[in-house]
């Protein structure tokens, strides 16, 4: 099935926040963010920007009715600073007048007075300072320290991750409209729409169903448009609710990049040993992780790094710590795969530097680490059917390794000013919220008389195809034709408690709710039908859209079963409900089995270096991937593509750095770089596992959100080894994002040019 | 008033001049089809149909309306995806779904109307220049393969156009709808120019000014340049070469002589912005923006060429080279424009190669760029110009470095001691764009590459 909005996209019609008719009278708010890192507000001369013809109001912290904190898991970041401001761009007033253009004018009119407080924007440093946003937390399985004597090789090193600005390409917005009684309307771009609802609530002191968060789509997240969200539904919130009068806040790209939190950059350490026959022995490893100014989502996306320590390879011996360390920017989020890419990238980077010590190819030790049935993780959770070995001899045969390698150094020895290079990249991602509450969801699924149906989720459709997903889910449920199901939009008086939309889980979550609700209503039709056939509801069954009685159709179909069924006053109505059975995690200890299931893959990636000027390009991209049984391949592939393409811009291309003074030095697409099509990999090919799908599967249906952003990480690898063509014995720092600068600056190393 | 055509609507409005298409698009006319992604021309949700009437003829390529003001929509045709028509889903469209080539949905209008210009355009349709044509859209979803899939598609359909009348063939076969067979007549109805105050922001393609302050450009007004001809076209006199100032960039790579003087011109205007912003970027912005980097300037720093002036004390040409003074300090007297740019065409000993390496390769700001020509007698170098931008306050000619090749003999040991001399001319700054020793190690690498693509006999392995 198509992706349900494909012609609503295609001819511009599909509705997004920006494009949502206003009503009349409806004002526009700007957001003054600080100017400075890190100081004490000492004063701000408002009178200037609020006499400017069309200023409606300028709201401050000290017109918060309910409590100025927006912090989801740790309540430390309010809605508007008070007294200190902690990173550049943190908001500090709302400016509400009668056009944007004005609210801008006015925002530059404002003046802030300040003292300056030391500003911090290194991690190292943080951590040395033993600055941290909440304390810090270690994995073990095995003894670490006593396994180093048995290993034949032992390799340290460091390994640092950069931040990724998610570029969603619709920026952050919010609307609010003031209703009757004093509740309000807030249609906002968000993944989590009950959490905006909660913190609105907590903002303006109003109990939670006095708030009703609507979500139409997103033009993509990413991660991005999870707890981020929350603060521009609550200003525009707080503007719209004193002023009783609709206010809509939509973010300006450059407000949007410099005052949104951005994927953590990490610095690990890491020390690593093998046997002589190339088993991995002891990791050791300790993350840094750079939070920010708030804990925001930290805590959940450190907790994930963790269970992601080892990827898809079995260690006996293993230590991982991590801290959380805070910084002067603003605070990091989540960002799809949620603090997993940055701890696969330091164990292939530990990989990577054994294997160069011991003079052999990368993969010779991936491969003979790769996880077995009934494996433990560092968690403790046992591996269950874990397919990476399936995956990686599938790869290794279909795309024929060793035949790349040969061409690859055949090309190398006749090419002086392009050189080429490949890696391996096996994956291996735990699908659940690692907060156990959260994998649970809610479904209401109306018949209407006429047959037709509205389907009414938790999951926020931002372009990775839930919606259609779900639609056929209720579809097969109900045997129907998908035509038949409209999904609504997502909203919190339909369905309430949701979580978020993220970790892959949407459909999972919200299809085992929807199949809940049709199951009710798949019961109560069968009785319905049993009474106008006379016949025992157990023998009937419905098959697209037509009764069957005892394995044999009647002339009985959908709409006049429905229409039947609502004379003989069935409720035609069902609310479904799901909460992922089985899962657990102890914190105390560390240990549990937090996820419903691991998804797999292995990828082959080659790619060429122009070794004269340090450009580079990605050749191929060549994958098996485990779907388990997937329900829409069209979408699934769309998820591969897009993840792998964003994995290799997060390695390559997109470069975010702060200066001294905290200010954000790329604050534009024109200096933001995420992959275009002319850098996007020439060529990525796939082939589904063959594998059954984790009962836990939406119909055995793996998530595919996350997953394949891991495969990027080779990416990096097969730049490195391209460039080793140019200059034996390179060996890297592995730092990324791996930009055009730094290949050109590896491969021509000022120590090397003066000789 | 500005008059002008949206879609199937006729529009004539006394709204600022200034004020971004874009805005008037959505907010005024209330489609809203057209996206608000970055309104810095870089990520295309945005773009739109411009059509417009040259001598008769009406022509259509691709604008991005965020950096368009209001005004220059005057006497043309402004298409979004709205105005495709919602009777059925056009083969673009078509080829869009069937390829699942869109996931948000955010980038795809957008994506549309650049395949439609593609169709529009009356280019041989390569796979290349097909797949070039999205060079100005981001989609941060897909990944691309998608999209790469659904143009290859429109591949094996469009070749089949007639070349002389694109547009009625698009109708026939549901590209376009009806209406833009009455389009030439629609405009041609709109007689009277746009007349802008005068004392206001001169606005040419608006690529760099509406980046760098469009809410200033809405309260102040913009004024653009009337009835000019010698600023519009490209002439070649001798061996002489004369691009009016209004000339885009998109008009100076398509032109066939020079096409013919520069082989790779083609694959050198691949480099520089996107698409719809070289249909609006002009020559004369590129030249009066003084960035350091600005490719046109770099590009015929590398030839002889002059700026010809003209103000209020009438017209003057002086060297390109002098007119840069400074970072973003001009020889412009209050009141001069830049009417035009002349060159001298290369003859056929003469070698020209240009060179740009930026963070992404397309659609990026150079790191540093670089242009060489060198013209051979014998094996001698009779005369060279090696130009570069990144590595001074101002696109930067080379003189001395230039200076010293000229009568040498072309071989490894000159090239040594040029690179040496370039590196004492050049002061590369650290910023966004690269640190100073990168940029050092990229100009010496960029004139490595100038000759290893001109003379690869000379360039020897390392
Ligand atoms: C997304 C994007 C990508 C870009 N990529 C590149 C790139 O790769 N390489 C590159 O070099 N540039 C790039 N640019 C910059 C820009 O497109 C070019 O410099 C372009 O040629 C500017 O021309 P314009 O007509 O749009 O200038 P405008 O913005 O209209 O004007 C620029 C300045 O020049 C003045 N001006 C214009 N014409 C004259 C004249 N005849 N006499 C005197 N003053 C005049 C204007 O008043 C204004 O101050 C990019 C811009 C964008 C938005
Ligand atoms: S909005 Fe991005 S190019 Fe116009
Ligand atoms: S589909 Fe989301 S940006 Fe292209």
């Amino acid at each position: 099935m198509k992706h349900l909005d494909s012609i609503a996209h295609v001819t511009g019609r599909s509705r997004y926040l920006d494009d949502i008719p206003e009503q009349k009278g409806t004002l526009h708010a700007v957001v003054f963010g600080s100017p400075v890192a890190h100081g004490r507000i000492t004063g701000a001369d408002l009178t200037e920007a609020a006499r400017l013809p069309g200023v409606v109001a300028i709201f401050s912290a000290a017109d918060i009715p309910g409590e100025n904190q927006i912090g989801g898991i740790i309540p430390d970041e309010p809605l508007l600073a008070d007294g200190t401001v902690h990173f550049r761009g943190q908001p500090v007033f709302v400016i509400v007048a009668e056009n944007d253009f004005t609210a801008r004018q006015a925002r530059s009119l404002i003046r802030f007075d300040y003292e300056p407080l030391p500003i911090c924007t290194d991690v190292q440093e943080a951590f040395e300072k033993q600055s941290f946003l909440f304390p810090p937390r270690t994995f073990q399985l095995g003894d670490v320290d006593a396994c180093w004597p048995d290993c034949a090789v032992v390799v340290e090193g460091e390994a640092a991750t950069g931040a990724q600005e998610h570029l969603y390409l619709e920026t952050q917005g919010a609307y609010a409209v003031p209703l009757e009684n004093g509740a309000m309307k807030i249609y906002s771009s968000t993944q989590g729409p009950t959490l905006t609802q909660r913190i609105a609530g907590r903002v303006l002191d109003l109990p939670m169903h006095q708030i009703e968060v609507e979500v139409g789509r997103l033009g993509g997240a990413f991660g991005g448009k999870e707890d981020q969200a929350t603060a521009w539904a609550c200003l525009a919130t707080l503007a719209a609710w004193r002023l009783q009068r609709p206010v809509k806040l939509v973010l300006q790209r450059h407000d949007d990049i410099y005052m949104t939190g951005k994927r953590h950059p990490y610095r690990s350490h890491f020390k690593i040993g093998l046997s002589k026959d190339l088993r991995i022995l002891g990791y050791e490893v300790t993350f840094l992780q750079d939070g920010g100014a708030a804990a925001d989502l930290s805590p959940a996306i450190l907790e994930r790094t963790l269970f992601h320590t080892t990827n898809a390879y079995f260690i006996p011996h293993v230590k991982a710590t991590a801290y959380s360390c805070r910084t002067n920017v603003a605070p990091y989020t989540a960002f799809r795969g949620f603090g997993g890419p940055q701890a696969l990238f330091v164990i292939e980077a530990a990989i990577a530097k054994a294997a160069f010590e011991l003079g052999i190819p990368a993969w010779q030790i991936q491969e003979k680490n790769l996880l077995a049935e009934g494996d433990a993780f560092p968690y403790g959770q046992l591996a269950e059917k874990p397919h990476a070995r399936a995956c990686w001899d599938t790869v290794k045969t279909a795309y024929a390794l060793p035949l790349r390698e040969k061409e690859i150094a055949e090309f190398n020895r006749q090419s002086t000013w392009l050189k080429k290079g490949l890696a391996m990249m096996p994956i291996c991602f735990g699908i659940s919220f690692t907060k156990t509450p959260m994998n649970q969801a809610g479904a209401l699924v109306h018949i209407y008389q006429d047959g037709s149906i509205g389907l009414n989720t938790g999951a926020v459709e931002m372009g990775q195809g839930v919606h259609t997903k779900l639609v056929q889910v209720a579809a097969k449920a109900l045997s129907v034709a998908p035509h038949r199901i409209k999904m609504e939009p997502t909203d919190t008086n339909r369905v309430a408690n949701t979580s978020p939309t993220a970790a892959s889980s949407g459909a999972d979550l919200n299809g085992k709710a929807v199949q809940h609700a049709c199951a009710q209503l798949r019961q109560r039709l069968h009785e319905a039908a049993g009474k106008l056939l006379q016949a025992d509801p157990d023998a009937i069954d419905i098959r697209e859209e037509q009764v069957w009685l005892s394995g044999k159709p009647t002339d009985l179909r959908w709409a006049q079963l429905i229409a039947e069924a609502f004379l003989q006053r069935v409720n035609l109505s069902a609310q479904g409900y799901y909460a992922t059975p089985h899962i657990h995690f102890d914190k105390s200890i560390e240990k549990g089995s937090p996820f419903a299931y691991h998804v797999y893959g292995a990828a082959l990636i080659t790619a060429t270096v122009d070794v004269l000027r340090g450009r580079y390009e990605l050749d191929s991209v060549e994958i098996v991937h485990d779907f388990g049984n997937s329900m829409n391949p069209a979408l699934d592939q769309g998820q591969l593509e897009g993840g792998v393409a964003q994995g290799i811009g997060w390695l390559t291309l997109e470069e975010v750095r702060y200066n001294a003074e905290g200010r954000l030095l790329a604050d534009s697409l024109s200096t933001y770089k995420v992959p275009d099509m002319g850098s996007a990999p020439k060529r990525i090919d796939y082939q589904m596992l063959q594998a059954e799908g984790p009962p836990l599967a939406i119909l055995g249906s793996k998530a595919t959100g996350e997953p394949p952003f891991l495969y990027g990480i080779g990416a990096y690898h097969a730049l490195v080894n391209a460039m080793q063509a140019f200059r034996p014995g390179l060996q890297l720092d592995f730092e990324a994002p791996l930009t055009p600068e730094r290949v050109l600056m590896a491969l021509y190393p000022p120590e090397k040019e003066q000789s | 008033m500005i008059e002008f055509w949206l879609n199937d609507q006729h529009i004539r409005t006394a709204l600022p001049a200034g004020l971004p298409l874009l805005d008037f698009i959505r907010y005024e006319s209330g489609q809203t089809g057209a996206k608000v992604g970055c309104r810095e021309g870089d990520c295309g949700a945005c773009l739109v149909l411009e059509g417009r009437l040259t001598a008769g003829a009406l022509h259509y390529h691709s604008i991005v309306s965020c950096l368009t003001p209001l005004a220059k929509a005057h006497g043309r045709h402004l298409v979004t995806i709205e105005g495709l028509g919602a009777a059925a889903p056009t083969p673009v469209q078509k080829a869009l779904v069937d390829h699942s080539a869109i996931q948000c949905g955010f980038c795809t209008p957008g994506i549309a109307m650049a395949l439609t210009a593609l169709c529009l355009s009356d280019e041989d349709l390569t796979e290349d220049r097909a797949l070039a044509a999205l060079d100005g859209n981001l989609c941060r979803c897909t990944g691309y393969q998608s999209l790469k899939r659904a143009v290859r598609e429109l591949l094996l359909i469009l070749p089949i156009r007639p070349e002389d009348r694109p547009i009625s063939w698009l109708i026939a076969h549901g590209f376009l709808p009806a209406y833009f067979s009455e389009m030439t007549e629609r405009l041609t109805r709109i007689a009277a120019p746009f007349i802008s105050e005068k004392e206001k922001t001169l606005v040419a393609g608006g690529t760099d000014l509406y980046v760098q302050r469009p809410d200033a450009l809405l309260q102040s007004g913009v004024t653009f340049f009337q009835n000019a001809p010698e600023r519009t076209g490209i002439r070649i006199e001798e061996s002489r070469c004369t691009i009016g100032s209004e000339v885009t960039s998109t008009a100076i790579l398509q032109h066939p002589a020079l096409r013919a003087h520069f082989p790779r011109l083609e694959a050198y205007g691949r480099l520089i912005a996107s698409t719809p912003i070289r249909n609006m970027g002009t020559l004369g912005g590129n030249l009066a923006n003084a960035s350091p980097i600005a490719d046109w300037a770099i590009f015929f720093l590398a030839l002889d060429s002059t700026v010809v002036l003209t103000g209020p004390a009438g017209e003057r040409e002086l060297p390109l080279p002098h007119f840069f003074q400074g970072y973003k300090k001009l020889d412009l007297q209050p009141g001069e424009l830049i009417a035009a740019l002349r060159f001298e065409l290369p003859g056929p000993d003469t070698f020209f190669h240009f060179e740009k390496v930026s963070k992404r390769k397309h659609l990026d700001i150079a790191s540093v760029n670089s242009a060489l020509s060198i013209r051979l007698e014998e094996g001698i170098i009779a005369q060279a110009r090696l130009s570069a931008g990144g590595v001074s306050p101002v696109p930067l000619y080379l003189e001395k470095t230039s200076h010293f090749l000229q009568g040498k003999l072309l071989n490894a040991a000159t090239l040594q001691q040029a690179q040496a001399l370039a590196q004492e001319e050049i002061s590369p700054i650290s910023d966004i764009r690269g640190s100073e020793t990168y940029k050092r190690l990229l100009l010496r690498q960029l004139f490595t590459a100038h000759i290893h693509e001109l003379f690869p006999e000379v360039h020897e392995a390392p």
